[in-house]
This record gives structure tokens, C-alpha cells and sequence, in this order.
């Protein structure tokens, strides 16, 4: 298990936006978090990288391991975990640099590489993107430029170029078209092998097609949490059947 | 009654909005009436590049070169101890401070802009020429530097509150990627949040320089009031500014002197309205980014 989360308990002031939330994920796994807007699956998913602690009166109690390590552990640095744990946004969000310097970014403030090193971790990662043979001679172009599809793909370069083992994504198929989403989808695939992946979606078609595990959020809590292809054919719980079934959300 | 009503709020309106236009334009027109005149006993090169100012010698000379340097002179000190200065203030109102004092220090930065520049003269000559002297061992501390730390203090709540704007404008979103790759606060601003600002910051310059180079008072009592070609910050120098201020009382009204003088007012109006220009293509480039953001 790479992820293991003990009654995790979140709170936005007053309101409890997460409700004992107990989940394991699996490594070199893609694991899908479904359930209707406002249900807790983003808040959940940015629990993972402590980005929640950006916004002001939080509150967080129970434990998540992630690889072994609780990440709530008032001493955990931050720097190294979201280093370890990278996180694709809803809406792309390129730096509004080059496509080289986008990549870059992370392994400069890592220090990880520069010169002809920091190179090869461009291309690599441009490649690992299936973005290398369009954008190779176009490295120095603005990044706001590309399209919404490689503007996407280039955010998830940009963290693998860091070495992360963990992608969290958050909806990150909802601003593009659906042939962008299929060929996005096709990467993930290719992703996992090297990565484990929790995705956040809308869609539940999209958790069907490229999870293997999946877990339903309603209200905070999550409800039920399987292997995909029981959870949309065999839910045991009532009110899973109800929503992959479109009687709500 | 009621359409007659509407007829004339619109065309009130429009007048009001029209007049600042015409005023501009009826100044430019006046301005070139006075100062043109001169051209016709001047040379204009001999004008714009000579590097003499002697006007009520036997015969004048009309060089203002020097007036030009000192002005370039002042300005540029003034930018380069107002723009680091401003950044720096600008990223801790919008980034770092407290929820709490960030009105509080807006609002005082604001007031900066409220005291009179013929105070900040006293300041200059009571306290900051004498204090110059001793540190560079000068003979006077009446020098283009004294001027530049006034107008430095006096161009900043212009750049302050324009660069925060611009860093403020930047979408949240390139700050929460820069964090969730592991990057610190510090390191989020100066890669992501500063560059993406550019075009705002530099709007921020261009108004500072604006605002300095146009300033009369403060650099008339505190400058030395000396045309000479200024080779350092450290020497006496005249602006363009403080040299229409102090000689105008004193031009007779008709002669090459008093046109001269005009003609000054043209070469300002011309640069104010070039900085404008520029400020205004960086301003309107950082909106362009603001409506990205929705």
C-alpha cells in the first residue's frame, strides 16, 4: 500500500467536509474517487499533498501514511512531500513561461540537474508525455499557448520531471474535448506503470474505463470503496447503486 | 420632458468627458505657439544637443543637453532606489503580511503620496543634503542625489500600488502549481508570481518615471540648481523642470529666453507623453492576463 489513510477527519471552520475516511491505494495502481460535486473527493485528494493547509482555518485529524510515513506529522516537510506526491490541477496551469522553463522548474528548485543533465530531464519528461516530437523544436514557446489537451499534458510532465511516485488528479479531464480526454486517459495507462495515480472525476464512465479501484464519496463520507469492476456491476451499498445507476448527481 | 432631460445628462456628459481631451490639446497647441517660436533664431539640434545653457548672456545660448542629463540623471538615481525598494514593499503587502496590517500599510503608503513635495523639500535640505556631505565629503550635498532619494520616496506609492495590483491579478492557480511541485513561498514568487507580473511591474516603472520626471519643487530646492553636464550623482545638476520654474519669473515675455522656456515645456511634454504611452501598452497587457484568469 502506498497510501493509507486512518480516519481522517477534515474541517473547513466549522463545516466537516471529510468524515472518517478510511482508504487504502495501491501501488502502480490508478485509483478513481467518484461521488457528486461538493461530496469531499477534492478536498480529500489535496489532503494527500497538504495543499488544504494553503487555505486558511483547516483542520485536519487522523493519520495518512504515504509510504509509510503519516504526512499530518506536524514535522513532515512539506517540500519533500509534494515532491513525492505531484498534483495535476482541473484546469491546466502552466506556468505562463517556455515550455522548457516549465519543465525546469521543478528540478531547478529541487536542484536536481542543470546544463545538459536538466536537458535530458526535459526531453524525458516531454517524452513520457507523448509531447516530445510535437514541442522539441518549440521548447522555448509560450506554454500558454498550446492547446488545453498538451497545455495538460505538459502539467504532467512538468511533475514527472521531478521524479514524484505518486500523481494526484484532480478532474483533470474536465476542461478538454473528448479526444483529448481519450488520449489523455491512454496516457494514464502508460503512467501507472511507473506511477500510482489517484484520480479525481466527474465522470464515471472515465473511473470505469481507466481505474482499478474506485472509491464513492457522498457527503464527506466515503461510502464504499472496491475494485472497480464490482463497484459499478455489484455495489454493495444502496446509495452507490443509486448514483452510478444516474438516479442523483 | 423626460427625453429632454436624458438629452442633455448625455450631452453634459459628454462635454465634461470631451473637455479633458481639448484641454490637452488646446495646452499642446500653446505650448508649441511659445516654444516654435524660438526655432526661428535657434537652431533645433543646436537646441536639443547643445551643452551650454547661458540664456541672458551676450550672445545666449540655448544648449539644453545639460538640463536633459540632469533630469536623466535624477530619474535614473530615483528608479534605482525606488523600484527595488517598491518590489520589495509590493511583495510583502500582497504575499506576506498578515490579513490584518495589510490595509494598514497600504493606506500608509498611500499617505506618502499626500505629503506635499515642498515638504519633502525642507526634509531634503534640512537633513538629507547636510547628511550627504559629510558621508561623501562633498562641499554641498545639494547634488542629483539628494534629488534622487526625495523623488525615490516620492515615486514610490505610485510603483507600490501598482506592482501590487499586478501581483495580486496573477491567477491563483500558477502559485498553487509552483507549491504543489514542492516549491517554497519565496520560491513560487520570485519563479512564477514575479515573471508573470512583468508587464504590470514594468507599468509600475514607466508611471514612477513619469511621475519624476514631471516633479518641480523638490528637486529645485534640493538638486544645486547648477547646468553643467553632470558626469556623476554626486555633482549639482539642473532638470528641465527646475529650470522653467526658476527662470520664468525672471524671462522677459517676448524674448528667445521666454521661448526657450517653452520650447523646454514641449521637450516634457513630449517625454511625459512617450512614458505614458509605454506604461499604458504594460498596463493594458497585464488586464489582458487579469481576464485569463475568469
Amino acid at each position: 500500500m502506498i497510501v493509507k489513510v486512518n480516519k481522517l477527519d477534515f474541517y473547513y471552520g466549522k463545516f466537516q467536509a471529510l468524515i472518517d475516511v478510511n482508504l487504502e491505494a495501491k501501488k502502480n495502481e490508478i485509483t478513481a474517487l467518484i461521488g457528486p460535486s461538493g461530496c469531499g473527493k477534492s478536498t480529500f485528494l489535496r489532503c494527500l499533498n497538504r495543499m488544504n493547509d494553503l487555505i486558511e482555518g483547516t483542520r485536519t485529524t487522523g493519520e495518512i501514511f504515504v509510504e509509510g510515513e503519516n504526512i499530518l506529522d506536524p514535522n513532515t516537510d512539506l517540500v519533500k512531500l509534494r515532491k513525492k506526491v505531484g498534483m495535476v490541477f482541473q484546469r491546466p496551469n502552466p506556468f505562463p513561461l517556455s515550455v522548457f522553463e516549465n519543465i525546469a522548474f521543478g528540478p531547478r528548485v529541487h536542484h536536481l540537474a542543470k546544463g545538459k543533465e536538466l536537458e535530458e530531464i526535459v526531453r524525458q519528461s516531454l517524452e513520457a508525455v507523448l509531447l516530445w516530437d510535437k514541442l522539441k523544436d518549440q521548447l522555448s514557446r509560450n506554454a500558454l499557448t498550446l492547446s488545453l489537451e498538451a497545455q495538460q499534458r505538459l502539467c504532467i510532465a512538468r511533475l514527472i520531471a521531478v521524479k514524484p511516485d505518486i500523481l494526484l488528479m484532480d478532474e483533470p479531464c474536465s476542461a478538454l474535448d473528448p479526444v483529448s480526454t481519450q488520449r489523455v486517459e491512454e496516457l494514464m495507462q502508460i503512467l501507472k506503470q511507473d506511477y500510482s495515480i489517484l484520480i479525481v472525476t466527474h465522470n464515471m464512465q472515465q473511473a470505469a474505463r481507466v481505474s482499478g479501484f474506485t472509491g464513492f464519496f457522498l457527503l464527506g463520507k466515503l461510502i464504499e470503496f472496491d475494485i472497480t469492476g464490482r463497484i459499478f456491476t455489484a455495489p454493495r451499498d444502496r446509495r452507490t447503486e443509486d448514483y452510478i445507476t444516474g438516479r442523483y448527481g | 420632458m423626460k427625453n429632454l432631460f436624458e438629452f442633455i445628462v448625455e450631452k453634459a456628459i459628454f462635454l465634461s468627458g470631451a473637455a479633458s481631451i481639448i484641454f490637452v490639446v488646446l495646452i499642446f497647441i500653446f505650448l508649441l505657439k511659445e516654444g516654435l517660436a524660438l526655432f526661428g533664431e535657434v537652431n533645433f539640434f543646436a537646441f536639443l544637443f547643445g551643452q551650454n545653457w547661458y540664456p541672458i548672456s551676450d550672445p545666449p545660448q540655448f544648449g539644453i543637453l545639460p538640463l536633459i542629463m540632469g533630469s536623466v540623471f535624477v530619474t535614473f538615481g530615483a528608479i534605482v532606489i525606488a523600484v527595488p525598494l517598491g518590489l520589495a514593499a509590493a511583495i510583502y503587502i500582497s504575499e506576506v503580511a498578515p490579513h490584518s496590517i495589510r490595509g494598514f500599510l497600504k493606506s500608509g503608503i498611500e499617505l506618502l503620496a499626500a505629503i506635499p513635495s515642498i515638504v519633502l523639500g525642507f526634509i531634503g535640505i534640512i537633513f538629507l543634503a547636510p547628511l550627504l556631505k559629510n558621508i561623501f565629503h562633498l562641499g554641498s550635498g545639494l547634488t542629483a542625489l539628494a534629488g534622487s532619494i526625495m523623488l525615490a520616496f516620492m515615486a514610490l506609492p505610485t510603483i507600490v500600488s501598482i506592482i501590487e495590483d499586478a501581483i495580486v491579478s496573477v491567477p491563483r492557480s500558477y502559485k498553487e502549481g509552483a507549491l504543489a511541485l514542492g516549491a517554497t513561498h519565496w520560491q513560487a514568487i520570485y519563479r512564477v508570481t514575479i515573471p508573470a507580473a512583468a508587464s504590470g511591474i514594468l507599468a509600475a516603472v514607466m508611471l514612477g518615471i513619469g511621475r519624476v520626471v514631471g516633479e518641480t519643487m523638490a528637486v529645485l530646492m534640493i538638486t544645486g540648481n547648477a547646468a553643467i553636464m553632470p558626469t556623476s550623482l554626486l555633482q549639482p545638476v539642473r532638470t528641465l523642470t527646475a529650470t522653467v520654474a526658476a527662470e520664468m519669473g525672471e524671462a522677459v515675455s517676448g524674448s528667445s529666453h521666454y521661448y526657450s522656456l517653452f520650447a523646454i515645456g514641449i521637450v516634457l511634454f513630449i517625454i511625459s507623453f512617450i512614458i505614458n504611452i509605454f506604461a499604458d501598452i504594460f498596463l493594458h497587457r497585464s488586464k489582458a492576463m487579469k481576464r485569463r484568469k475568469k
